[in-house]
């Protein structure tokens, strides 16, 4: 990129024949050297904080990861040492775990919530607006701590949640959040009200399907369910995708409904111990900054590996419609 | 807001004629009721007394107090008021840092020619991937030896850096539908680059700029991971998530009702945020997939 750069001001700096004797003061740059000195000055606070910020602390945190580090002592190289500890840490495992289970059973069923209804609300009905809007509030709000308390509160011992489900007729309820069993999947409920954002990305897609599509396969004799799963399903699977991976690293992150929820202590019996929680304890709590290093690499690489599993089943999957045609 | 033309709901009616529309619009109403429950539920039983919170189902107290408001706003200790303060100073900083700094670096990106622009972009575009807590370990280490640890430089100080890389991809894609015409007659006029970015360019890009305000402003609102790990040792410092984590945490079996009227008063600014830019926040959604 730099050598046009260079004709242009051999050619620009050539012909007085005093530049031959003494060499010219480089006080004048030329275009192209100045708009790139311009570039660079714009990008000055960007790539500090990439060094600073981004990358370094990236680098930092592998080398921290073969280390033991309290703060007050010196960092120690110890090698492998952290991550022969984690393989053995029950509670890493079980972590580990828990997460697996959170992401497996919220992200689909959030994804499900959000084209299903996508789907009906794409009928159209009066009022589209305003049932939009309240169907994507919860995902406006949901990460927040309020709402993790809410959620504590409405599904605390002896509870609001139990008196509607004894208005059913379900008489002995599970202690939802105080029982092991139950509490992650008091989490996945959170995580599914939360579909909103996704089934508004599924109504913008399917309101881009052109109609043609559907007169063609009715007119070829598909009905509601086949054209659902030749016409609709494909053309919507790149929001799909998107969605899912969207969501899928969002939810391995999930740090404030846990938190809160067990009062930062992943319980009950370690039942939402969330990755991030556990590394949270470990970093922040312990002072254990190798070992919290160590799992944030760990984290770093399972979502790069899953997100890149994702996107290599979507060839299988995925169609995009400018490459067929 | 958005109309169904005719054609549209006419492809609506082949795909989805088999089920009966009254069912479909009763499932969705009742759907409604089960999304909003959980919110009318939580402003309702700020205004019970604490007995009624647990022992009902109904949204309406029965009886009105309001007692949960006025204690529960010096509830930790500290007033509710240097809290929100607190709130309200670390989100305008950060979209001033977020605005600042990724319009800078997105210009260069769209606009100028330097050696390794290319390189640059891809880094840039990777970072956007980046989980908080690849470098949030060294990060603590490196503001706990500034001695940043306990304020709000270590939330603050990265927006100034440009380090949200999701906004700065935004600001290049919306700086390119920006016709270049303008760019040449300005420097023909004799403006210089700055002068471009800061007369030309930037007021061309107040939609993309407020969408960056307006997300910079909730998600720091409601970011509660980064805000504890900073925040937790000083309470005087305590931003409305890290406060409203605390009081959880020494709650009483008494004080539900004024947790959940803080909870509510937290809330206010983010749903206000969501009544005055309803139609920003769902385009955005739907054309850039940015969450609330």
């Amino acid at each position: 990129m730099a050598s046009p750069g260079v004709t242009v001001e051999a050619h620009a700096t050539a012909p007085p024949p005093v530049a031959d004797r003494n060499p010219p003061p480089r006080r004048r740059l030329t275009r192209r050297q100045r708009e790139a000195l311009a570039g660079y000055l714009f990008l000055a606070p960007w790539f500090l904080g990439l060094i600073g910020i981004t990358l370094g602390p990236m680098i930092a945190s592998l080398w921290l990861s073969f280390t033991r580090y309290n703060l007050l002592s010196a960092p120690q190289w110890t090698g492998f040492s952290n991550y022969s500890a984690l393989v053995h840490d029950p509670l890493f495992l079980t972590a580990v775990k828990v997460t697996l289970l959170y992401v497996g059973v919220s992200v689909p069923s959030q994804l499900a919530f959000a084209l299903l209804l996508a789907l009906v609300l794409n009928r159209g009905m009066r009022a589209l607006g305003l049932v939009r809007a309240i169907y994507y509030v919860p995902s406006l709000l949901g990460s927040s701590v309020a709402i993790a308390i809410v959620w504590r509160t409405l599904f605390g011992y002896d509870g609001t949640i139990d008196r509607i489900v004894e208005f059913f007729g379900w008489h002995n309820p599970p202690a939802w959040i105080d029982d092991p069993h139950t509490a992650i999947y008091t989490l996945v409920v959170l995580a599914i009200w939360q579909f909103g954002a996704p089934m508004i990305i599924f109504l913008a897609g399917l309101r881009n399907i052109p109609k043609e599509l559907y007169e063609a396969a009715s007119v070829d004799g598909a009905r509601r369910f086949a054209q659902f799963r030749k016409v609709t399903l494909p053309l919507l699977s790149p929001l799909i995708l998107f969605n899912l991976v969207l969501q899928v690293i969002a939810s391995f992150q999930a740090f404030t409904p846990a938190y809160v929820i067990s009062g930062g202590s992943g319980g009950p019996a370690n039942s939402t111990l969330f990755y991030t929680l556990y590394l949270y304890q470990q970093a922040f709590g312990q002072l254990n900054m190798g070992y919290g290093a160590a799992m944030a690499w760990l984290l770093l690489v399972a979502i790069a590996l899953v997100t890149a599993a994702i996107f290599a089943s979507s060839r299988r999957w995925v169609f995009y419609m400018d490459h067929q045609s | 807001m958005i109309r169904l033309t005719p054609s549209r709901s006419a492809t609506a009616v082949l795909a989805w004629r088999r089920i009966p529309r009254g069912i479909g619009r009763l499932l969705i109403a009742a759907g409604g009721v089960v999304m909003l429950y959980p919110l009318l539920w939580m402003i309702g039983s700020s205004f019970k007394p604490e007995g009624q919170i647990f022992s009902t189902t109904g949204i309406v107290p029965t009886t009105w107090i309001f007692s949960n408001y006025t204690q529960g706003w010096d509830g930790l200790g500290y007033s509710m008021t240097g809290f929100l303060v607190n709130s309200v100073v670390l989100c305008l900083l950060c979209v001033l840092g977020n605005l600042v700094s990724c319009s800078l670096a997105a210009f260069a990106f769209a606009r100028l020619r330097f050696p390794l622009r290319r390189v640059l972009f891809a880094i840039m575009l990777t970072s956007i991937m980046l989980p908080l807590h690849a470098t949030i370990v060294p990060q603590y280490i490196l503001f706990k030896y500034l001695g940043w640890v306990g304020t709000i430089a270590p939330l603050v100080v990265p927006k100034f850096l440009a380090v949200d890389a999701f906004f700065v991809f935004l600001l290049v894609q919306f700086i390119r539908t920006i016709p270049r015409e303008l760019d040449d007659s300005a420097e023909i006029d004799g403006c210089g680059k700055f002068r471009l970015f800061a007369t030309v360019i930037l007021p061309l890009c107040v939609p993309a700029l407020a969408t960056t305000a307006i997300f910079t402003f909730l998600w720091t609102w409601s970011d509660f991971f980064s805000q504890l790990i900073y925040l937790s040792g000083n309470p005087a410092h305590f931003t409305i998530p890290v406060a409203l984590g605390a009081f959880v945490d020494s709650t009483s079996q008494s004080s539900w009702g004024q947790l959940l009227a803080m909870s509510v008063v937290s809330l206010l600014p983010i749903f206000g945020f969501f009544l005055a830019f309803q139609r920003l926040l769902l385009e955005g959604i739907s054309t850039t997939g940015l969450r609330g």
